[in-house]
C-alpha cells in the first residue's frame, strides 16, 4: 500500500479495514488472527502462564540492525523466555501519527511478522490508533506477550548463588551505541550495528545443556549493570566482574571512549546474563557459543559469596570499583 | 595502533603500577585538575594500585561544577520566556538553582533541548526562525573553540535569532589560585589532557618557573593516567620542577594554532567568578565586541549579578581540594545524583558524583 496514513484509517471504518487487511492481516497472518473476532479465542492445555506486555517508541525508528516493530516483538518475547517461559502468542497495538508512511510501515509490519516466525510466536490480536500530526513521534508500539511456563524451570533473578559464574551471550552496548549516534548524526563511521534479536532459542539450548541455571535475565535498558545490580539486590549477593573478559566491539570500544560513556551502562536488545553453578559453567558456554546468538559468549564474573549487595569491577590495572545502579540518562562528555 | 586496547592494556599497567610504588617514599601531594581525571581515576581502580604515600586530590576542572548557581537560575528564567529554545549540553540539565533545574523546566514545558555541540544551534536557528535559541555556553579552552566557530558561522550567514549565555573559563588561572593557597600544599599536577590539546604546554610553564612545581600532561587511559603519575612522582622525587608531556600522541607543545587563532578573534579575557572560589582575574572568557549582538544578557536586557551556592553545600571547598566530598555533611544524605544540592553532585565530571558512584566506603 502506498500513501500516507490519515485520520480516517484510525476511525474505524472503510480504510480502516482496508489498513488492516492489506498491511497487518497480509503479514500477519495466522489461524487465530484470521478468525477476526474483538479477541483472540485460545486453546490452551497448560495452568502456568507468563503474561507481560512493552511499549516501544525508539527513535530514529529505522537504524542499522533493525527498527521499532524488530524491536517490539523482540522485546517481549525475550521478557517471556527470560521468565522460564515458551513464548506463544502476542499482541500488537499502534499509535500512527497522522502522516506517516504507508510503506515504512509496511516495513515495520513485515519485520514484526518475520521476527515472530524466527522466534515461534503468533501475532492474534492489535488496534491501531491514528493521532493528529504532532501528537506522537511518527509511530509508537506496544505488545503484549502470553508463554507457557516451563516446568521445573526457575530462572528467577532472586535464585543467584555463592559460587554461580556470570555469562553474556556476546558483546555490549551495541544496540545503545547505534541509536545514540544515529539519532544525533554524530557522524562517526563504522559499522554500529544493534543486537536486536528474539532470545528464545539461545534460553532453550542453554537449559537443555543444564536445566538448573540459577538466573537468566536479558540486559536492556541501562545496560548489564543496571540487570547485575538488580540480580544483586533480589538475591543478594555481592557480584565481582572481570574487566579483561566483558567482550566489545571495537567501534563500541572507540565510540564510547571518544563519547566519555561507559559499555556497562549502555543499552543491549539481544543480550543476555545467566548465573550458572561452576561445575556446570563450561557445558553452558560451549551451547551457547555454538549458537547463532551465543558465538562471543564469555564468562565475566562470579558471585563471590562476600556479605551485602553490590556489584564491583575488577579494573584493568588491577584496581577495583563499584559498578552502581544507572541513574538518569547517559550523556556524552562535555570536554 | 587502535589508541584503546594498547592503552589498557593489563599486562603494562600492572608493570607501571609496580614502578610507581618504587619511587618515592615521601608523602606527596598530587593535584588531578580535570574532572575527567577524576572520573577515569576511579573508573579504574587506580588508587588502589598506588602506594600509600601518594595523594590524589581532585581540582577545579569541571566546567558545570565551577559555574555559580546564579548562572543556572539565570537560564532557567530565560527558559520561561514562550519564545525561547534553551539548548545546553546535557550535564547542565539536573544542576539545581533556586528554581529547579532546567530538567524540572523542560518537564513543566519550556523548551530546553540537549545538544552534542554548538554547531547543532545553528540547525536549529535555522529550523526555528519565530524563535531565539540561547545556547548555554560553558567550557574550558577545550570547548570554547567550538562555540568560537560557532559564532563565527552565524556572523557569517547573517543568523539573527541564535544567541550565547557564555561562562567560559580558563584552567591556568585558577591553578595559580590553588598553587598560592596556604592551606594546600601541591606538590604536583596532572595537567588536563585535552586543554593542553588546544593551549599547548607552554602556559603551564608558569608552575614550573615560578612555584617550584612540576606538571605532566596526562591522557585519560590507563595507561596514561599511570604513566603520567610515574612521570610526576619522579619529577618530584627528584625536585625537578619541570612541565612534561605524556600525552603527545594528542597534544604538541605549540597546541592547536588554528583553534588558538578562533579564540583570540573571538574572545576577551576577563575576571570571572568560580563556584566555591571566587573571582579570580583574568579566568573568564567573553566574546569580544564584534559579537556582542550574540550575548543572551544583551539582547534580553537582563542586570547579571553572580552569587553562589546553596546553603550546607561544600562543592567551593571539593573544588579547591581542601576536603573530600565524603567530608561534606550532606554527602549521600540530603545530596545525591537524583537529588542534587550542588553542582559537583550531578555533572559527569563531578567529584562528588564520581566518589558517589564509585567509592567503595559509600556503600
Amino acid at each position: 500500500m502506498k500513501g500516507k496514513i490519515t485520520l480516517s484509517h484510525g476511525s474505524g471504518g472503510v480504510q480502516t479495514n482496508k489498513l488492516i487487511n492489506e498491511v497487518f492481516f497480509n503479514y500477519f497472518n495466522n489461524d487465530i488472527l484470521n478468525q477476526m473476532n474483538d479477541a483472540a479465542q485460545i486453546d490452551i492445555d497448560f495452568t502456568k502462564l507468563a503474561f507481560t506486555t512493552d511499549s516501544f517508541v525508539v527513535n530514529p525508528i529505522f537504524f542499522n540492525g533493525g527498527n521499532i516493530g524488530k524491536l517490539a516483538v523482540c522485546g517481549t518475547v525475550n521478557d517471556l523466555a527470560v521468565s522460564g517461559a515458551k513464548p506463544l502468542y502476542l499482541t500488537s497495538a499502534f499509535i500512527i501519527e497522522e502522516g506517516f508512511s504507508i510503506e515504512k510501515l509496511e516495513e515495520i509490519v513485515k519485520s514484526m511478522a518475520e521476527e515472530a516466525r524466527i522466534a515461534g510466536v503468533k501475532i492474534v490480536a492489535g488496534d491501531t490508533k491514528v493521532v493528529e500530526k504532532g501528537n506522537v513521534d511518527g509511530i509508537y508500539i506496544n505488545t503484549s506477550g502470553i508463554g507457557k511456563i516451563y516446568e521445573n524451570v526457575n530462572i528467577n533473578c532472586a535464585n543467584a548463588r555463592a559460587g554461580d559464574v556470570v555469562i553474556i551471550n556476546g558483546t555490549l552496548g551495541d544496540h545503545g551505541m547505534t541509536i545514540m549516534c544515529e539519532r544525533n548524526k554524530l557522524g562517526l563511521e563504522g559499522n554500529l550495528k544493534s543486537d536486536c534479536a528474539c532470545l528464545n532459542s539461545l534460553v532453550d539450548t542453554m537449559l537443555e545443556a543444564y536445566d538448573g541455571i540459577h538466573v537468566i535475565r536479558d540486559a536492556t535498558r541501562g545496560g548489564i549493570a543496571a540487570v547485575l545490580n538488580e540480580i544483586s539486590e533480589f538475591s543478594n549477593v555481592t557480584i565481582a566482574l572481570d574487566e579483561n573478559a566483558i567482550p566489545l566491539k571495537e567501534e563500541v570500544k572507540g565510540a564510547t571512549e571518544m563519547l566519555g560513556l561507559d559499555p556497562l551502562y549502555i543499552a543491549n536488545e539481544g543480550k543476555l546474563c545467566a548465573f550458572v553453578p561452576e561445575a556446570y559453567a563450561k557445558k553452558v558456554l560451549n551451547a551457547m557459543q555454538n549458537h547463532p546468538l551465543g558465538s562471543e559468549a564469555a564468562i565475566i564474573g562470579k558471585v563471590t559469596g562476600e556479605l551485602g549487595q553490590k556489584v564491583y569491577l575488577n579494573t584493568v590495572v588491577g584496581g577495583k570499583r563499584l559498578v552502581d545502579m544507572p541513574s538518569g540518562i547517559q550523556l556524552p562528555r562535555i570536554c | 595502533m587502535k589508541f584503546v586496547d594498547e592503552f589498557r592494556n593489563n599486562e603494562y599497567s600492572k608493570k607501571l603500577a609496580e614502578k610507581l610504588n618504587n619511587i618515592s617514599n615521601e608523602k606527596i601531594n598530587i593535584m588531578e585538575v580535570c574532572g575527567t581525571h577524576t572520573m577515569a581515576i576511579f573508573r579504574y581502580g587506580i588508587r588502589d594500585v598506588l602506594p600509600p604515600n601518594i595523594n590524589l586530590i581532585s581540582g577545579p576542572g569541571c566546567p558545570v561544577c565551577v559555574t555559580p548557581q546564579s548562572y543556572i537560575d539565570t537560564a532557567i528564567t530565560l527558559s520561561e520566556k514562550v519564545d525561547v529554545i534553551i539548548a545546553t549540553f546535557g550535564d547542565m540539565m539536573k544542576v539545581p538553582g533556586k528554581k529547579g533545574s532546567l530538567s524540572v523546566k523542560k518537564a513543566e514545558g519550556a523548551d530546553v533541548r540537549i545538544v552534542y555541540s554548538p554547531m547543532d544551534c545553528l540547525e536549529m536557528a535555522s529550523q526555528n526562525p519565530c524563535k531565539k535559541i540561547v545556547f548555554l555556553s560553558v567550557g574550558f579552552e577545550t570547548t570554547a573553540p567550538m562555540a568560537a566557530i560557532t559564532i563565527m558561522e552565524a556572523k557569517k550567514n547573517n543568523i539573527s535569532n541564535l544567541f550565547f549565555f557564555t561562562a567560559h573559563k580558563i584552567v591556568p588561572p585558577a591553578m595559580e589560585a590553588l598553587v598560592q593557597d596556604k592551606e594546600l600544599k601541591i606538590d604536583g599536577f596532572l595537567l588536563p589532557g585535552h586543554v593542553c590539546a588546544i593551549t599547548g604546554t607552554k602556559t603551564y610553564e608558569f608552575l614550573s618557573e615560578d612555584y617550584n612545581i612540576p606538571g605532566v600532561v596526562t591522557g585519560f587511559e590507563p595507561i596514561d593516567i599511570l604513566q603520567g603519575l610515574n612521570t610526576l612522582v619522579s619529577l618530584i622525587s627528584k625536585r625537578d620542577y619541570r612541565i612534561e608531556n605524556e600525552y603527545k600522541r594528542i597534544v604538541k607543545t605549540e597546541g592547536n594554532p588554528i583553534a588558538l587563532e578562533y579564540l583570540n578573534s573571538v574572545f576577551n579575557i576577563v575576571d570571572s567568578s568560580w563556584r566555591g572560589i571566587g573571582i579570580i582575574p583574568k579566568s573568564g572568557l567573553e566574546f569580544n565586541s564584534k559579537y556582542e549582538d550574540f550575548d543572551a544578557l544583551k539582547h534580553f536586557k537582563i542586570n547579571y549579578e553572580e552569587y553562589d551556592g546553596s546553603p550546607g553545600c561544600k562543592c567551593g571547598e571539593i573544588l579547591k581540594g581542601k576536603i573530600k566530598p565524603t567530608d561534606c555533611p550532606l554527602f549521600k544524605k540530603l545530596c545525591s545524583p537524583e537529588n542534587p544540592v550542588g553542582s559537583c553532585m550531578v555533572s559527569s565530571e563531578g567529584t562528588c558524583a564520581a566518589y558517589y558512584r564509585y567509592h567503595k566506603e559509600t556503600k
